[in-house]
């Protein structure tokens, strides 16, 4: 069975953004192409259960969470080159984020259970909306609204408090982060 | 202003969340909570709870750096050459 070329360009399409979600989720550029690579093999297999003119995007974001939460998180921990490869994957642009304050809020990410990195990184940064995420994650609107807010004031408290007692070098980047600027 | 306060708060967050009160322009449903019941400070060690709005706009802003970092980056040659493979097989 050959694929209709337009539901394959709105699979290609989605690539780029699934695979920001992937590397979000596992913090390590390998296993997250492997992820997406994954997804791809399972969502062309079984193409035949999208429904054209439904929402590919949320299809494929529901297929990687999926096996994502079966296989992958198990093992997220396993954080072992995930800096150093991240780094190297990512073209530093100064003039948009600071390379150590990028790091510094992966960092306080990395820090939020799951479900709420998940919930935040979907509405924050995907751009879906309520809806679609709570489809993709399995749960009810209600349900990611919350988590999205825990996150927030989560990622909030980390990122600012790490800034109070701190008097190295980070310090001033925190501040920044924080909203205050250099004194 | 504003500004000044907050690396204030940062120096020193016990006595900041005082000066820190009559500026705030947030309904009081929507303040953290930063005093117990009993007027002393709850969680001195948490003043940054009350730059809510601007960290909160931060958090979006690098969020989204850190997603659109990645996004930019298209699509990675062996997906693609995966996904065109795929889909001319019979």
């Amino acid at each position: 069975m050959k694929l209709d070329p337009a539901i394959r360009d709105q699979v290609l399409a989605t690539v780029p953004s699934l695979r920001a979600f992937a590397i979000s989720l596992c913090g390590n550029i390998d296993r997250a192409d492997d992820l997406v690579q994954e997804t791809m093999l399972r969502a062309l297999s079984h193409i035949d259960s999208f429904e054209p003119g439904t929402n590919m995007p949320a299809w494929l974001f529901t297929i990687l969470r999926n096996l994502f939460r079966s296989e992958y998180r198990k093992r997220r921990r396993e954080v072992e080159d995930a800096d150093g490869r991240y780094a190297e994957t990512l073209k530093s642009h100064p003039e948009q984020t600071g390379r150590v304050e990028f790091e510094e809020f992966r960092t306080a990410l990395a820090k939020l259970p799951s479900d709420q990195q998940e919930a935040l990184i979907l509405v924050g940064a995907s751009g879906f909306s309520y809806e679609d995420a709570a489809s993709i994650c399995g749960c009810a609107v209600g349900t990611i609204k919350s988590r999205v807010n825990r996150a927030r004031t989560r990622l909030a408290d980390l990122l600012a408090i790490d800034g109070v007692d701190d008097f190295g070098p980070d310090r001033a980047t925190r501040a920044v982060l924080a909203g205050g600027g250099r004194s | 202003m504003a500004e000044r306060r907050k690396n204030e708060e940062m120096k020193n967050p016990k006595t900041s969340l005082d000066a820190a009160e009559p500026e705030s322009d947030m309904p009081d449903s929507d303040k953290p909570r930063t005093r117990d019941s009993m007027g002393k400070p709850a969680t001195p060690q948490k003043p940054d709870a009350r730059l809510g709005r601007e960290v909160q706009a931060r958090i979006g802003q690098q969020l989204r750096a850190m997603y659109d970092e990645i996004v930019n980056q298209g699509v990675p040659q062996h997906i693609n050459d995966l996904i065109r493979r795929l889909s001319d097989q019979d």
